[in-house]
């Protein structure tokens, strides 16, 4: 198990986990920073204070209770479907690769991809917004073709780990690759 | 290579026996699909394998040996090792389990060309002690490359009864590529459902493991509709074929009847409702998993249909609802009437401060209100009906909230006829304005349409035609705006019609072709309908093969319901925003609505 002081795209600390379960099966973690108490109060502060100052106005007190609702709706829908606590690479050799990300409520995605399909793993580039930044992706081919690209699978999207992490990852994944 | 083993996890705890399942062909891998205990009869073994592979067509083969020794039991390392001479094979996999510890160890004995065994096992500890210190790696001779086996455990009651998406079915297109190994693997353990109905409280001479080795499974209520079906699918054949009968009598077919057949909404959805029937009343059963689903989500949108109709018409029925609603619809009639009274009045004066041209104004003004009148006298002259016909028009609720849905957008198109003649009257006038301004306008530069270049060509006109043509494009530039108001004007109430009537038919289209069964069986049984597998690790212990524990994903809801929805008669706009604008400014008819004919998937 290693943890390095590795760092996401922002600047923001973030952590990587190594397993190696045997030795064609390998399990990366990449762990984002969690929810901040602060940022929650501030959020909450601003949006009752809002709310307080509308109803100061108008004395209608449906404003209050549908602050609080929104509140309560809104933070709910980002631990459940906005916020990602932790995603992993599961690279099992002959067999496939597995890309699971786990939300701050616990809710899991996993997608599986088998070997066939998988042409190769490279770390691309790539234009986002003012910058370019590195990201590691897994190159699928069709099996009627397996010359050509058919599509690219983009890994760790919410955390964007920068090239150090990315590197790691990717000597680790060849190893198993080019053995299979 | 990497051999891959799966193994059902209802044989972890299995006595001691022969593990019976296939191989995948090109892949290194082994599905395990049963265990046949000890004590056996080798021959009756290989009887028993004959006959499943003749009942189910999947090739069966023994792969191996389980080995889990119960307390007292001596290990039987040369009794399992003269299995594999009894029963030959290119690979004999021998698995060795014991109590208390969680990992499996294999060895795998292959028969090599010179009819000789090679051994290889998987536990490197062993091998690095056997091979004696100093020497040099080159080990490749007797033992060869070591094999590295991975179990994958997987539930086999969930692996036969899924399905994978995006689903395969038919015959597979030999230029096409074969079918990956999940595929492969799935379709073989749903394939051999024979060998499942073996269980442990039958007399006969051999004692399997597996998933309904405890007991066959089934449900009392699953068998007594099966039972019950097939006097209900004749019966509804029956009623249809009368109905079919009643539907082609000469009459119905001559030209009005036809004409109004295809553009009331009830008709459509009646039609569309038999060819439901039709197709649950079939008498063979579902040929594959997209059929079943497509019966299954036919029915139970019936069902619902018909509840949801049951449950208006308990709503309509009491407390005389029906009068409340008949007697306000009188007084809303009239209302709207006196509403658009005011509206022509407004716009025969001077509207939002624009000057008309008072001759073309009281032209149209009059003529609409004539109109408007006539229909009013049409509304007082049905009002002592109104209460019977809602009466009658709610019993069809008993067919299904969708019938009495379409009933109430043909009433509604039907009362707001007048609306519907106003804007074709609008249009009408407003197009051939827009059409004849164009072409003078063209006059007024001295250029022509070329109908046969399809383009707009010079033309040196006489001075006559210039004269007229000049004088006709400025009395008519100077009448749009009159034309254009009134147009506008009754676009928008068209418009107000139409959004009503197409929500309607939105929700109808929606009852009828929300694949509720799926959506339901994906809550409940939610292994049935796979995307895919994930993988877990499961704890292993140092030296032991790697333990994988594969489980299903299942489908995400927005693929389910697209995958199964019910294909409709497709009620969506079949213009897009751009070209309604369009047709809009240039006064062309609109109709959003489009009904196909055909059913499209």
């Amino acid at each position: 198990m290693e943890d390095e002081a590795f760092t996401d795209i922002n600047g923001k600390a973030i952590s990587l986990d190594c397993h190696s379960h045997s030795g064609f099966c390998r399990e990366f973690t990449v762990s984002s920073p969690k929810v901040s108490v602060g940022k929650v109060m501030v959020y909450t502060c601003c949006v009752w204070l809002l709310a307080y100052t509308v109803f100061f106005f108008t004395q209608n007190t449906a404003v209050l209770s549908s602050a609080i609702l929104i509140t309560l709706v809104g933070m709910m829908f980002h631990i459940h479907f906005v916020k990602v606590d932790h995603e992993s690479l599961l690279v099992i050799g002959s067999l496939g690769i597995q890309v699971s990300s786990c939300y701050a409520s616990g809710r899991e995605t996993t997608t599986f991809i088998e070997m066939s399909k998988i042409k190769d793993i490279v770390i691309n580039e790539a234009i986002y917004m003012h910058q370019i930044i590195y990201y590691l992706c897994v190159l699928l081919k069709d099996p009627a073709e397996p010359k050509a690209v058919s599509s690219v699978v983009p890994l760790f999207q919410s955390s964007k780990p920068r090239l150090n992490c990315l590197v790691k990852v990717y000597k680790s994944c060849q190893e198993i690759l080019s053995k299979c | 290579m990497v051999l891959k083993i799966y193994f059902p996890q209802c044989c972890n705890r299995a006595d001691s026996g022969l593990m019976v399942g296939r191989w995948i062909a090109g892949h290194d891998s082994a599905v395990v699909l049963a265990v046949i205990h000890y004590p056996f009869i080798p021959g009756q073994v290989k009887r028993y394998i004959q006959q499943i592979q003749a009942q189910s067509g999947v090739e069966l083969s023994v792969l191996g040996s389980w080995s889990l020794p119960k307390e007292g039991q001596e290990g039987m390392e040369s009794f399992l090792r003269d299995l594999s001479t009894i029963f030959p094979q290119e690979r004999w996999l021998q698995i060795n389990r014991e109590f208390g510890k969680t990992g499996f160890t294999c060895e795998v004995l292959t028969q090599d060309q010179n009819g000789g065994t090679t051994q290889q096992e998987a536990k490197k500890k062993k091998k690095m002690v056997e091979e004696g210190d100093g020497e040099a790696v080159g080990d490749g001779e007797e033992e060869g490359e070591e094999e590295k086996v991975i179990f994958v455990h997987y539930e086999q009651k969930k692996v036969m009864l899924s399905q994978l998406h995006p689903i395969e079915n038919g015959v597979p297109d030999p230029k096409a590529d074969p079918p990956s190994e999940l595929r492969q693997m799935f379709r073989m353990v749903a394939n051999s459902q024979p060998l499942f109905f073996l269980d442990k409280y039958d007399d006969g001479p051999l004692k399997t493991t597996h998933w309904q080795s405890e007991g066959r499974e089934g449900s009392i209520i699953v068998e007594l509709l099966k039972q019950a079906s097939a006097p209900l699918c004749l019966l509804i054949s029956w009623l249809l074929s009368i109905w079919t009968c009643f539907c082609n009598i000469r009459i119905f077919s001559l030209y009005p009847l036809r004409f109004l057949s295809t553009k009331l909404s009830t008709c459509i959805q009646l039609s569309y409702r038999t060819e439901h029937m039709r197709t649950l009343s079939s008498a063979k059963p579902a040929a594959g998993h997209t059929q079943f689903m497509r019966k299954a989500n036919i029915l139970v949108s019936l069902l619902v249909d018909v509840a949801l109709g049951l449950l208006l018409m308990s709503w309509l029925y009491r407390d005389n609802h029906i009068t409340m609603l008949a007697n306000a619809l009188v007084p809303a009639a009239d209302h709207i009437a006196k509403e658009l009274d005011e509206l022509l009045q407004w716009l025969m004066g001077a509207p939002a401060g624009l000057k008309m041209n008072r001759a073309l104004d009281q032209v149209l003004g009059r003529f609409f209100l004539y109109h408007i009148h006539l229909w009013i006298s049409y509304i007082h002259l049905m009002s002592p009906f109104i209460e019977g016909i809602l009466w009658y028009g709610g019993l069809s609720a008993c067919l299904g909230l969708t019938f009495a849905l379409s009933l109430l957008s043909d009433m509604v198109a039907l009362l707001t006829f007048h609306i519907y003649c106003f804007y074709v009257y609008g249009a009408r006038l407003y197009c051939l304005k827009i059409y004849s301004l164009s072409s003078l306008w063209r006059l007024f530069r001295g250029k022509k349409w070329n109908v046969l270049r399809q383009r707009v060509d010079s033309c040196s006109y006489d001075l006559d035609q210039l004269f007229i043509g000049t004088l006709l494009f400025t009395i008519l530039l100077f009448l749009l705006p009159t034309t254009a108001l009134y147009y506008l004007v009754f676009t928008l109430l068209r418009l107000v019609v139409v959004l009503f009537q197409g929500v309607l038919h939105l929700s109808v289209d929606f009852i009828n072709s929300f694949p509720l069964f799926a959506v339901g069986l994906r809550i409940f049984r939610s292994f049935r309908l796979a995307e895919g597998v994930k993988f877990r690790v499961l704890c292993e212990e140092p030296g032991t093969a790697l333990h994988l524990m594969m489980e299903i994903n299942p489908l995400k809801y927005g693929t389910v319901v697209q995958t199964y929805r019910t294909p409709t008669y497709s009620c969506y706009p079949k213009d897009s925003w751009t070209a309604l604008v369009k047709k809009l400014f240039v006064g062309e008819l609109i109709y959003p609505w489009r009904h196909k004919t055909t059913k499209t998937d």
